[in-house]
């Protein structure tokens, strides 16, 4: 199971990359595995304001439709639109091409409460 | 594959005509005229039928075999639902014929709803709700509109993540925020968690009894006292009332609305679409908030009563589904309450019975007793990447429909199975021992077989992840 030491993590199998006071988000290689082949993604719109644990994107796969939190409050900045006429980039390339959204920070103290790498490995 | 109705088409002479023996006097204006010709099938009578009677043939049905997908998707229907609901009384009759002239249909939509108040323990029904989301939809409305009446602002409805999909979906459809409640690993209600999710703001909870992992919320007593000193209801989704019925009574347990699956619990066919039927009862507090019209007992006569300031309005044209109504009034009527009782009994036992079966050879997190259903999950057993997913398909080369899986989500790779109370100790021996085979043996000794399967259906493995990512909607 790939899990990059860089990258930090949700309970809810989130992983959260921190670029200055923004965060691009996506599902782990753990999740993506754990759902499989992902068919459909709704993705929030850019703009709107998010807190942290809020259902901020959905991934369907042939088993279910799984809702996808927002990690840390802020507002959305960025969205993949690739991933909506490509859902299989969440399951190919899920750090890097699959990535979901990306949130404009509001308290940056919230990113403490996110697991390391190592604290995630052991979660699952 | 039987060919499609346009591929059998020939190109040859015609093999059907169209006579008109009516002259056709109408003026059709230029512009409306057909210019081509209708484009349908040209099919030979005989090649017709014997496309249709070939794929009859394939139907799958429990006519003919299992199904462990229980109540919650076809349980068994008594023949005699189809000979009443046949009765041309019943089948000539016009919702909007004069009131006077319908007392017969009437008094069966009344006289269910009076049943269903006493096996549930409600004091008033509505009938009209086309189905079990339909009815949780109504019931959420009647909520909405009884604390609009007392000047309450409360905008929340918990929901446990064990509860079915569509708890959640009618909630936000009703105008609610949901607080979803993280459940204990047997999908029961830890009461420190609910606490901590009761906030002023909390209008309803939702609760499934026995819960999706076919466990009985024993808990239910104080769940109740702990919702309603919060000022709020509790709804009780009767998806899973097969268990129950004359046992326990969802208004004895403190439940305020509910909704009930008339085509799960109360037979009548509805696997493959419906039409269903998903009645909801309250307790006398909210009962000027169902649906109108009320039908009403006045002088010996039925009438439609459609006065009712507080309703939330109609919900379905006319009565709802009357044919499904109709046949769960004679499944209620036939049965009685003694036959109820022990359609319940003989549902629980039955899946205990297949539970005992299971429960050392795969894992079944929800301990080893059940009620109607159970969910077991062969996770730590499947090696080689076999998932559940293969061994529902295995099942199929078997000749059975697959059970639910992958439900609920709070188990890894579940498979849930619900026998009901209709099947014969033999029809369950042999379903045991094939899932055995399939899980213990099988997905062991030779797991590309499960991962090919089916190959004794007439298509087999279908691509489900390419038809979902660029389906074909039309013929071409």
């Amino acid at each position: 199971m790939n899990i990059p030491q860089d990258l930090l993590y949700t309970k809810t199998h989130e992983w959260v990359k921190v670029e200055e006071n923004k965060v691009k988000i996506g599902i782990t290689d753990f999740a993506q595995h754990e759902i499989t082949d992902v068919v459909h993604v709704e993705l929030p719109e850019v703009g709107r304001g998010i807190k942290k644990e809020q259902p901020a994107a959905v991934v369907e796969s042939v088993k279910s439709a799984f809702d996808i939190y927002a990690p840390v409050s802020g507002k959305i900045v960025e969205v993949n639109d690739k991933v909506l006429g490509s859902p299989e980039l969440v399951n190919s390339s899920p750090y890097e091409n699959g990535y979901l959204f990306v949130i404009e920070v509001s308290d940056e103290k919230e990113l403490n409460d996110l697991l390391k790498a190592d604290d995630y490995k052991n979660l699952i | 594959m039987e060919k499609l109705l346009n591929e059998l088409s020939s190109q040859c002479k015609p093999a059907y005509s169209v006579k008109c023996d009516v002259e056709i006097n109408a003026e059709i204006p230029e512009n409306l005229k057909r210019k081509s010709n209708l484009g349908l099938p040209n099919v030979a009578e005989n090649d017709l039928l014997r496309h249709f009677t070939n794929l009859s043939r394939r139907n799958y049905a429990l006519s003919t075999v299992f199904y462990p997908l229980g109540s919650c998707t076809m349980k068994y229907n008594p023949l005699i639902n189809e000979r009443i609901a046949k009765i041309d009384a019943f089948n000539d009759i016009h919702p909007y014929q004069p009131v006077e002239s319908m007392q017969g249909v009437l008094e069966i939509v009344y006289e269910l709803e009076k049943d269903l108040c006493e096996i549930v323990g409600m004091d008033s029904f509505s009938l009209q709700q086309a189905a079990g989301a339909h009815g949780e939809f109504a019931g959420l409305l009647v909520i909405a509109k009884y604390f609009k009446s007392i000047k309450q602002k409360r905008t929340k409805i918990i929901v446990p993540d064990s509860a079915h999909g569509t708890n959640p979906a009618s909630i936000t459809f009703a105008g609610f925020e949901i607080v979803p409640l993280k459940s204990e690993a047997d999908g029961s209600i830890s009461l420190e968690k609910l606490k901590e999710v009761l906030i002023p703001e909390v209008a309803a909870m939702m609760l499934t009894v026995p819960n999706t992992l076919g466990v009985f919320e024993k808990n239910i007593t104080e769940i109740s006292k702990l919702v309603h000193d919060n000022g709020s209801l509790l709804y009780y989704d009767g998806a899973n009332l097969n268990a129950v019925m004359g046992i326990v009574r969802p208004g004895d347990m403190g439940f305020d609305v509910m909704h009930i699956n008339l085509h799960k619990t109360f037979s009548t066919p509805h696997g493959g679409g419906g039409p269903g039927s998903g009645p909801i009862g309250v307790k006398s507090f909210l009962g000027s908030f169902l649906p109108v019209p009320r039908i009403e007992k006045r002088k010996n006569k039925y009438v439609l009563n459609y006065r009712k300031s507080k309703s939330i309005g109609k919900m379905k044209a006319f009565f709802g589904n009357f044919s499904v109504i109709l046949k769960a009034y004679v499944y209620v009527k036939a049965l009685g309450g003694k036959g109820l009782k022990n359609v319940s009994k003989q549902a629980v036992l039955n899946a205990n019975y297949m539970l005992a079966k299971f429960k050392d050879k795969i894992n079944v997190p929800a301990g080893s007793r059940c009620m109607h259903e159970f969910v077991l999950s062969p996770k730590a057993i499947l090696e080689n990447d076999v998932r559940t997913l293969d061994v529902a398909k295995r099942l199929l080369d078997y000749g059975y429909y697959a059970p639910t899986v992958y439900f609920p989500l709070i188990v890894d790779e579940a498979i849930m199975i619900e026998p009901t109370e209709t099947e014969s100790k033999d029809t369950l021996d042999k379903f045991i021992d094939v899932v055995n085979k399939i899980i213990l043996e099988e997905a062991i000794e030779d797991p590309q077989k499960l991962k090919n399967a089916p190959v004794n259906t007439p298509v087999t493995r279908l691509n489900e992840v390419e038809a979902a990512r660029k389906p074909i909607l039309k013929w071409q």
